[in-house]
């Protein structure tokens, strides 16, 4: 009999082309390959160069997301993307797209949004595939139970030429986590507290599977923002095994096997979960029940506390220092009740529809206090579609916020969406890296639930006082 | 790509830990849509003060730094975004080798497909070259050794694939395209199933 296995096991073995020896990596087959316009025009530039094409270009689809506006003047409404260099990428993916037959759903397409969220949103990710994208959150997608990493563009150009990667197999970590999470706490805090734990290099080489009732429990957007951040513990990548929740997730969506396709996949994708006795390199084990709210107070996402905690002290730290200083925060000193300046509600990690809501359900009836600024940006024109459908859109409206076309935004603020120098942004994307979302930014990285709570009081407040 | 079998040179150190790619290379500057001339924005946001001047307290600033090709940085080098702009800038930049005692995946992934040692090294070693800036380092491919200037020589760990596609200027897409006759046969297997 075989070795049990893990869900990660079975989908490497499933794609290895070639197995990896002590000489050689493993060619592994890329089943899904999803492109933007930052990352991909080098690799078109490759191909042309070495008169390549694409191997399969029906498993790649383009989307545009990063420095795209959000303002619907510049995306409906005629108006130039003011950004030049942006306005440039964009039009050499759709240049790009129509030269190599790559599907592109463009700035004004319905189904357009985050790559990492239309992947799940249009069912094109699914169990058991292997998912690559030139963009370090495709981790996301592994909360389907895909093994899906963010690639660079030179290996964006393999794909693009042979559908395939050559891949050293990482180690195994499976993240146990037990206990039901509190009410006011998320799969956000989850998250941050299981980086705060391992710390931003304590994934590497690893594959994450995250376990355990608390997993199971949760919906599909909140185990997206698990996995997404994955990659923010230095992990390859993170897996969700597939069940149920995952199976009514991905029925009837657009690009999802239909019909008998549909039961075939099913009856594939029900072998994927680990078999019982499967051993893993490395476990870690979290108590749920014992979360609180988390936001972090330095520049990187492993350093973040309890919202009412003090910041730690580590003397002898230069590193840690730099970043207290860069915060304008000292050990010893709480976070909770500092002004706020911005609020950013979106991106890859909390741009979808339940995050909308949670952040609504805590604005709905109040305002925006005076002097915070409130974005509000949806992960797809499908989520804002929906979160309209619901009135979510009037909610933040009448509550001071701006309301946005889907992108990337202030996560990163290539598009321009930036946070001026200086200014505290409680922000529910994914990285408080230093100039993150604009020179001299400081971020405070929370859930919607928090943000929202943030921007009502205009300080760092916990939302459990106003659930 | 260049073979590259010995490295020679005096370090440059930069001691902070956890440095990631949006401080190597920030976002504003990936609107580009070439991988040339990014070694201007190297660091840019630590090198360069709000007017564009450079600061003179930044070490790629300090006239030691003229013409290292091997940069020393703390821990955990590399990590956040997979942007392959930041091996571009630090080769554009004229750096041939990082070392560190922890490199991100996606990181030491793109700087060998661009001809960027990453020497992963134990940290003795690591924090003696912390304490030594400027000083003199010889990094050998072939035998995977690092050379102190006290004539020490410590071993880094390197993929047998990557230093063959390193010291032979090999660049892996041909090595993958040599597989076309494996890929079309799991192909066909995979659709027969």
């Amino acid at each position: 009999m075989a070795a049990p296995q893990t869900l990660f096991e079975k989908v490497w073995r499933h794609h290895e082309v070639v197995a990896e020896t002590a000489d050689t990596p493993a060619v592994l087959y890329i089943d899904l390959h999803l492109i933007h316009e930052v990352t991909s025009p080098q690799a078109f530039t490759v191909l042309r160069q070495r008169g390549l094409g694409l191997r399969r270009p029906e498993r790649t689809f383009a989307t545009m997301d990063h420095s795209t506006p959000t303002r619907t003047e510049q995306v409906f409404g005629g108006a130039p993307i003011t950004l030049e260099d942006a306005a440039r990428q964009v039009s050499e993916l759709e240049r790009n797209c129509a030269a190599f037959g790559v599907e592109l759903l463009g700035l004004r397409d319905a189904r357009r949004g985050i790559v990492h969220i239309i992947g799940p949103e249009l069912g094109l990710t699914q169990p058991g595939k292997t998912v690559v994208c030139g963009d370090s959150h495709t981790s996301t997608h592994g909360a389907l139970g895909a093994l899906a990493f963010g690639i660079g563009t030179t290996e964006v150009g393999h794909v693009f030429a042979t559908q395939c990667l050559l891949q050293r197999k990482p180690r195994t970590l499976a993240i146990n986590v037990n206990g039901a999470l509190q009410p006011g706490v998320t799969a956000k805090d989850l998250i941050l507290a299981i980086i705060g734990r391992i710390g931003v290099g304590g994934g590497t080489g690893h594959v994450i599977e995250y376990r355990g009732e608390t997993i199971r429990a949760l919906d599909m957007d909140a185990r997206m923002t698990v996995c997404n951040m994955s990659i923010e513990a230095g992990a390859r990548a993170g897996m969700i095994a597939p069940d149920e929740t995952t199976f009514r997730y991905l029925a009837g969506r657009p690009r999802a096997p239909q019909g008998e396709a549909w039961a075939a996949a099913l009856e594939r994708w029900q072998q994927l979960p680990g078999d019982p006795g499967a051993r893993f390199d490395r476990e870690v084990d979290i108590d749920a029940a014992a979360l609180e709210p988390m936001m972090t107070f330095g520049t990187n996402p492993g350093m973040v506390i309890p919202i009412g905690g003090t910041i730690p002290e580590r003397t002898g730290d230069p590193a840690f220092a730099k970043s207290l200083a860069y915060m304008g925060f000292a050990p010893g000193e709480r976070i909770q009740e500092h002004p706020v300046n911005v609020v950013f509600v979106g991106s890859c990690t909390n741009g979808r529809l339940s995050d909308l809501r949670a952040a609504a359900s805590l604005l709905r009836g109040r305002k925006v206090a005076s002097g915070v600024h409130m974005l509000v940006v949806p992960g797809s024109q499908q989520v804002k579609r929906d979160a309209e459908a619901e009135g979510l859109d009037r909610i933040f409206i009448d509550a001071g916020a701006e309301w946005r076309e889907s992108g990337c935004s202030m996560c990163l603020g290539m598009n321009g969406d930036l946070v001026p120098k200086g200014h505290y942004a409680v922000s529910t994307s994914n990285r408080n890296f230093e100039g993150r979302q604009g020179i001299g930014a400081r971020t405070l990285l929370a859930s919607p639930l928090t943000a929202a709570a943030c921007a009502v009081r205009g300080r760092v407040t916990d939302p459990r006082e106003l659930l | 790509m260049e073979p590259i079998r010995t490295l020679r040179s005096r370090t440059v150190v930069l001691p902070v830990s956890d440095i990631d790619t949006d401080q190597i290379i920030p976002a504003r500057f990936l609107t580009t849509t070439t991988r040339e001339g990014l070694g201007r924005h190297l660091f840019a946001d630590w090198r360069y003060a709000p007017d564009g001047s450079e600061r003179p307290d930044f070490v790629l600033n300090q006239p030691q730094a003229a013409g290292c090709t091997v940069l020393v940085a703390g821990h955990n080098f590399g990590c956040g975004s997979s942007r392959e702009h930041a091996p571009w800038a630090l080769t554009d930049f004229g750096l041939r080798a990082v070392i560190s005692t922890q490199f991100a995946d996606i990181f030491r992934s793109n700087a060998l497909k661009n001809g960027l040692l990453p020497v992963l090294l134990e940290q003795d070693a690591h924090r003696w070259l912390i304490e030594h800036p400027g000083a003199d380092v010889t990094i050998d491919l072939e035998s995977t050794m690092l050379t102190l200037p006290t004539g020490a020589a410590v071993r880094f760990p390197l993929e047998p694939f990557a230093r063959y596609c390193l010291t032979n200027g090999v660049d892996e897409l041909g090595f993958l395209l040599g597989r076309a006759a494996q890929i079309e046969s799991f192909e066909s297997q995979r659709s027969r199933a």
